[in-house]
């Protein structure tokens, strides 16, 4: 009787193997294409492969993951999706090391640490693999032999919500820094007095704690006090510090808020007048842009020439809100 | 025949066929049977296969080491910072990390063996300081949470030579691991400490009864855990060139996976090193087979979590069957 029991378990597991398997099914190889290079290669014969650092639980690489996969749908190639279930630069470029193994016709690769990961970038590209690179790695893309970045530079970032802010009237701003050492938050604070000094208005950085979000709201209150008419945030929490200091001080909408990311409180902030703009990098874009260009890549050796495509900054105003709103619902921003 | 029926290993070795078969028909055209693709699942395999080496040896002496999964990234820091922060050669820094992994499971040992608590606790207690310690030394000295440029250490070739070169495509961390295996294996199988070590999990008190210090035997192997995880940091430090506060995470939950199956018992006494490389070579071609297939990683989990239920099921199920055969 145990032996049966035994014998039933089994055959559920193997149930649940193949029903996993079956998503991997569609892409088998019609036949041993050995000519890579043949003017154009069927679009179903394409296989892509990715792998980023995102893990599962963050929505921000879901919906990188959702532009792979619509572009897979829209572009009719094959694509395999592979992040490590952690952090986790060894695991990572073990990915990176099977994908190349496989011999795909291209590899899209986030870079979040190149110290860990540039071997694994390097043994593709010495394999004759076209990368591309997304999110992460737009400083060191290029010495990887990488062909082309798509994602969001900070200083450019920066300077877009700077001439935003500009253009909305504002002569004396504030850059809320919630990261003091964060260098990619320097940059943007950076980028955005740079451009609202060429605008003609003046401006400096405040850092505060993002741990402490009450100490966060008073050195906000005491700066305004200096006559700020706009003030930049770089994250959620120093939007949310920023927004109590405006209640605080009752100068909300006169004090022009701007900050980067979004979360549903920045969201319904803009739809509800209380925050001017956020700036977000568009991820989805940094999922479907890659496959697409590989695609054609393989296709017809065509390639944007430029380095970098800029996914970002993208601007959701009161005008566009509710449109976001509802596509963050689907996954898309 | 029925000696071998009674080997612990059995059931990893029978998986790691069915499994490789499995992945050689689905996966085979897309480049797992090439050297690159195989060269990619030992490479996984050698590194857990000789942390799950040390780890199943203190199971069989029925104790669990939770910590050493903390431990890689402490031992990885530790080389990454001296190196990059203070000059040292990479020797030096690989020789301090050696101590320190010691020193850790020395102290685990001992508080296991004095205060008779739980190794489960005491383990997963210091699996979450010494993540801590290495979170919090590592924001502290650099402000940051990865340091690079261990390739600019002083004497690094030579480190890189034995620890992260590659012979014919494969990463030279295979020859450590059947080294480390072999060794393990005579250790416990044709020594008097391989007998203390099943004595101290299967029957501690006729052991210690017979004059076995079972208290000196687990606090040894303690540090042979703590020691063998810092050899696998020492390889990841040298060949990522560089280390990350996180890097580990998860590493002894996968040893105690690889050593479970490879026919070590939870509860002590029996099981078996070259079991324990099987596992681990299980537990390899499982992580990558299932990227040469090109399932989603999402399902991962689903092909880990039913792999070890089976496992442990044929398992149970060949000792069932040689028990009643003895009868």
């Amino acid at each position: 009787m145990r032996s049966h029991q035994i014998r039933a378990l089994i055959g559920c597991m193997a149930i649940v193997l193949a029903a996993a398997c079956t998503k991997g099914e569609a892409p088998k190889p019609a036949g041993q294409e050995g000519t890579a290079q043949a003017p154009s290669t069927p679009r179903k014969d394409i296989k892509i492969a990715v792998v980023t650092h995102g893990q599962a639980s963050d929505t921000f690489w879901s919906v990188v993951k959702n532009g792979v996969e619509n572009a897979a749908k829209d572009n009719g190639v094959t694509v395999t999706y592979n992040s490590p279930q952690t952090f986790d630069m060894v695991a990572m470029s073990r990915l990176i090391d099977a994908e190349v193994a496989k011999k795909p016709d291209g590899l899209v690769v986030s870079i979040p640490d190149a110290n860990a990961l540039s071997n694994a970038i390097k043994s593709a590209v010495a394999a004759g693999i076209p990368v591309i690179s997304i999110n992460s790695g737009s400083d060191v893309y290029k010495q990887l032999g990488v062909l082309l970045h798509v994602g969001q530079t900070e200083y450019e970032a920066g300077f877009g919500g700077g001439e935003k802010m500009a253009g909305a009237g504002v002569k004396n701003a504030l850059c809320v820094n919630h990261e003091v050492g964060n260098a990619s938050l320097d940059l943007r604070c950076k980028g955005f007095l740079d451009a609202v000094t060429k605008a003609g208005g003046t401006g400096k950085v405040l850092a505060v704690n993002a741990a402490d979000p009450t100490d966060s709201q008073q050195k906000v209150t005491a700066a305004l006090g200096d006559g700020i008419d706009g003030i930049m945030t770089l994250g959620p929490l120093g939007s949310k510090a920023a927004l109590a200091a405006l209640k605080q001080g009752g100068t909300v909408g006169k004090v022009k808020l701007g900050t980067f990311d979004l979360t549903p409180d920045v969201l319904a902030g803009i739809r509800d007048g209380e925050l001017e703009f956020a700036i977000d990098q568009q991820q989805y874009l940094q999922g479907y842009l890659p496959i697409v260009v590989l695609s054609q890549y393989k296709q017809f050796g065509v390639l944007p020439a430029g380095g970098i495509l800029p996914t970002g900054p993208g601007f959701v105003t009161k005008d566009n809100a509710a449109r976001v709103i509802e596509l963050s619902k689907q996954g898309i921003r | 025949m029925r000696r071998i029926l009674n080997r612990p290993e059995l059931g990893a070795a029978c998986g790691v066929v069915a499994i490789w078969a499995f992945f050689a028909l689905y996966a085979g055209g897309s480049g797992f049977l090439s050297r690159a693709g195989s060269a990619t699942y030992l490479e996984i395999a050698s590194e857990l296969g000789i942390l799950a080496a040390a780890v199943s040896l203190l199971m069989i002496a029925g104790e669990f080491d939770l910590s050493v999964g903390s431990m890689i990234a402490a031992s990885g820091m530790t080389i990454s910072l001296l190196c990059e922060r203070l000059g040292w050669s990479i020797w030096a820094a690989i020789a301090v990390a050696m101590v320190l992994s010691l020193g850790v499971g020395f102290a685990n040992g001992l508080v296991v063996v004095r205060t008779r608590l739980p190794s489960f606790i005491v383990t997963l207690g210091s699996l979450f300081i010494l993540s801590g310690c290495t979170i919090g030394m590592t924001r502290l000295v650099t402000g940051r949470t990865q340091v690079g440029g261990l390739h600019e250490a002083l004497h690094y070739g030579s480190a890189e030579a034995l620890f992260a070169s590659r012979i014919g495509g494969f990463s030279v961390s295979v020859l450590w691991w059947v080294g480390i295996t072999v060794l393990a294996t005579w250790v416990l199988l044709r020594t008097r400490f391989g007998n203390w070590i099943f004595g101290a999990g299967g029957a501690p008190d006729a052991a210690r009864n017979l004059g076995v210090p079972v208290p000196k035997v687990k606090i040894a192997l303690f540090m042979l855990t703590s020691l063998c995880a810092c050899l696998i940091a020492t390889f990841q430090a040298v060949k990522f060139t560089g280390s990350d506060v996180l890097r580990g995470t998860g590493k002894e939950l996968e040893a105690i996976l690889a050593a479970v199956l490879g026919g070590t018992l939870l509860t002590g006494g029996h099981g078996s090193v070259v079991g324990a490389a099987f596992g681990a070579l299980l537990f390899g071609m499982v992580q990558q087979g299932i990227v040469f297939a090109g399932v989603d990683s999402d399902w991962y989990k689903v092909f880990l979590g039913a792999m070890l239920i089976v496992a442990v099921l044929v398992n149970t199920y060949v000792r069932g069957r040689m028990a009643e055969a003895r009868r």
